[in-house]
């Protein structure tokens, strides 16, 4: 129990990215051990602000000891300090895989930049996720973007101008949200969230107020690339190195999602974004329209990593149907799938990474007879598959299950037949990719059985077992364990931590 | 008479509105992907015009009262007749953040005139499609 612990919950990141450059000019390989030492004290951080918070309730941090409405607050309660236990914790995995996987892709003389960036990156989503200042969360939005085109941007291929077109999307994204703020801070003259809670309902009618709300949420939309607003994502995440791909897919969108629940829930009143205005009608629609797109799209792509960004548009869809019904039990939906989607996303790239790093495979064809070289990867691919699918003892089932749960209750039963139709796509997808793997024929293997022994023992040499090194695979199971141990323990996470994020008034 | 007051009155806003649309205009329309990014900067620009605008006053002072010229100080103190200086602090921050995007975008642009030794995004597909083929 540190009191400073909120701010510290971005500091010590934010002091460990300068540090971390400094260090790499004089050793580059203190870098990595120094990034796991930064990335650990921040989970256990975010674990201690959790910990306050279920002990004492809401935590309202000053910072400089200046009153809310004048100076920057950090407002904690249970929903951000469940995102910041989510983005420490998925940020160290991440850099437990990258160092074989960043030495492999980047150059040498990278790796410092790489790391101190990455830093960076975290600095931000975790800025974004404790700060209760909409100005403040434009900064944090902006530095963990800008981190963000220089990660994508270190790749291979067609990263570059992938990251250009996202540098410019993501720009306009956030100047719509800056304006948002513009326009709430030109009525009511506070920028503070619990200030704004309390001054805006006497101003709902007011067209600002309506102008700013809109802004807020095109903004957010193009940030957490919601279909139509995904163009973006695809070539980004798919050309980025695997570390990098791992972390933004399973975090950047996931905050997003968590900043829009604020906008919509905290900021503004449950009853002004779901009954007072049809924005909940809306984003269920597009919502709609993201999961099955995102499943179709998925289902016709080849790059592994690609089927996986267009699975993550249709997840990204499912977190915002979740917003978008306004009950309990969606709301419950969306939170926990923001957890398990960021676990499940995060051990899909990582083992797209590991695959990629023993044979540079990227496109799924190529990977028939996988599991004779790469058992374990396999095993783990398939787990993390079912999960996605949605199958009960996993993780994915049991968000699935609440946002179903939450379609119907707000009778929206064609958004729960979509829900479950989605859900069949992708296990399409992954029924493709499995059936490739163990059942493709491959036309040197089915000759070889005739021939001698010669061409017999090559066949034994081409399928002989080889694992990515443990520092890749260690983060994978810890990952997989993770899908299982939330499948499992996911009731409790709903009663001790998640309940109370609930906005009230559901 | 009254949509020309409506837009004298409130030229400010119209002026920002007029500057982002040519910024969203250059973005979108523009196949030259300097004239993107500079699109870009107009677009920032505008946003931080519109907040600017919102803080000042006819007539009104800084708000400092120490040392304030003549009766500068009394009016200080008074918040009617002191511009509010906080949109001027927010749009330092945005300032800076736009310049970071800004650096961001010229350095992406230099790697990829590296790689394919044009900014028109039409000789980068053409390029894009024709190595797809050799492959």
């Amino acid at each position: 129990m540190i009191a400073q612990s909120p701010a510290l919950l971005v500091v010590v990141p934010l002091v460990g990215a300068v540090l971390c450059l400094l260090l790499g000019l004089i050793r580059r390989e203190l870098c990595y051990p120094f990034v796991l030492a930064i990335l650990g004290s921040c989970v256990i951080l975010s674990f201690d602000v959790m910990g306050i918070v279920l002990s004492e309730g809401v935590i309202r941090y000053r910072l400089g000891g200046w009153e809310p409405p004048w100076g920057i607050e950090y407002l904690i309660d249970h929903l951000n300090a469940f995102i910041a236990i989510i983005v420490s914790s998925i940020s160290f995995v991440v850099a437990i895989f990258s160092r074989k996987s960043i030495e492999h892709e980047l150059a040498k003389e990278k790796i410092i930049y790489f790391y101190t960036i990455f830093l960076l990156l975290v600095t931000g989503l975790l800025g974004m996720t404790v700060t209760g200042d909409v100005f403040n969360i434009y900064v944090f939005l902006e530095i963990t973007s800008l981190a963000g085109y220089a990660l994508i941007a270190i790749g291979k291929d067609r990263a570059v101008l992938a990251s250009f077109e996202y540098v410019v999307l993501g720009t306009v994204g956030a100047c719509f949200y800056l304006l948002g703020v513009g326009y709430l801070y030109s009525v009511t003259g506070s920028l503070n969230i619990m200030d704004l809670t309390l001054l805006l309902p006497e101003l709902y009618t007011s067209k600002v107020v309506l102008i700013a709300f809109a802004f807020f949420m095109v903004g957010l939309a193009l940030k957490i690339a919601l279909f139509p607003l995904h163009v973006w994502l695809p070539d980004a995440y798919t050309y980025a190195p695997s570390t990098v791909s791992a972390l933004v897919a399973a975090t950047m969108t996931k905050v997003g999602a968590y900043v829009m629940m604020r906008i919509m829930f905290t900021l503004f009143e449950p009853y002004f974004s779901i009954e007072f205005l049809p924005m909940a009608a809306i984003l269920g629609w597009v919502a709609a329209g993201a999961m099955i797109f995102g499943c179709i799209q998925a289902l016709a792509q080849t790059d592994f990593k690609r089927v996986l960004c267009y699975i993550l548009i249709a997840e990204v869809g499912y977190i915002v149907l979740g917003i978008s019904v306004g009950n309990r039990a969606g709301f419950t939906g969306a939170v926990l799938h923001i957890l398990n989607d960021a676990v499940m996303m995060a051990c899909l790239f990582m083992i797209a990474g590991a695959i990629y790093y023993k044979t540079g495979m990227r496109h799924i064809y190529e990977f028939a007879h996988l599991h004779k070289k790469m058992p374990v990867t396999v095993t783990c691919l398939i787990i993390a598959a079912i999960s996605v699918v949605g199958v009960p003892p996993t993780c994915g089932f049991f968000s699935k299950w609440y946002l179903v749960l939450g379609a119907i209750d707000a009778r929206q039963w064609f958004f729960a037949f979509l829900l479950l139709a989605s859900s069949l796509m992708v296990a399409i997808v992954f029924f493709k990719m499995v059936q490739t793997i163990f059942f493709a024929p491959s036309p040197a293997g089915e000759e070889s059985h005739d021939h001698g022994s010669a061409s017999h023992s090559h066949e034994e040499h081409k399928h002989a077992r080889d694992e990515a090194p443990a520092s890749m695979m260690v983060p994978v199971f810890i990952m997989v364990a993770g899908i299982l141990l939330l499948g499992i323990f996911s009731g409790e996470i709903v009663s001790t931590v998640i309940q109370y994020a609930v906005p009230k008034g559901f | 008479m009254d949509t020309i007051q409506f837009i004298i009155g409130k030229f400010n806003y119209w002026v920002y509105v007029v500057l982002m649309m040519i910024g969203f205009y250059a973005m979108i329309a523009k196949r030259n992907l300097v004239k993107k990014v500079v699109g870009m900067n107009i677009f920032q620009t505008a946003i931080i015009l519109f907040f600017i605008s919102t803080s000042s006053k006819m007539g009104a002072t800084i708000p400092i009262i120490q040392s304030g010229h003549g009766d500068a100080a009394d009016h200080a103190v008074n918040v009617a007749q002191y511009a509010n200086p906080l949109p001027h602090v927010l749009m330092l921050t945005a300032i800076v953040v736009m310049v970071g995007t800004f650096g961001v975008a010229l350095a992406l642009l230099i790697r990829i005139y590296r790689e394919y030794r044009t900014f028109e995004e039409d000789e980068i597909y053409e390029t894009l499609e024709v190595m797809r083929l050799k492959k």
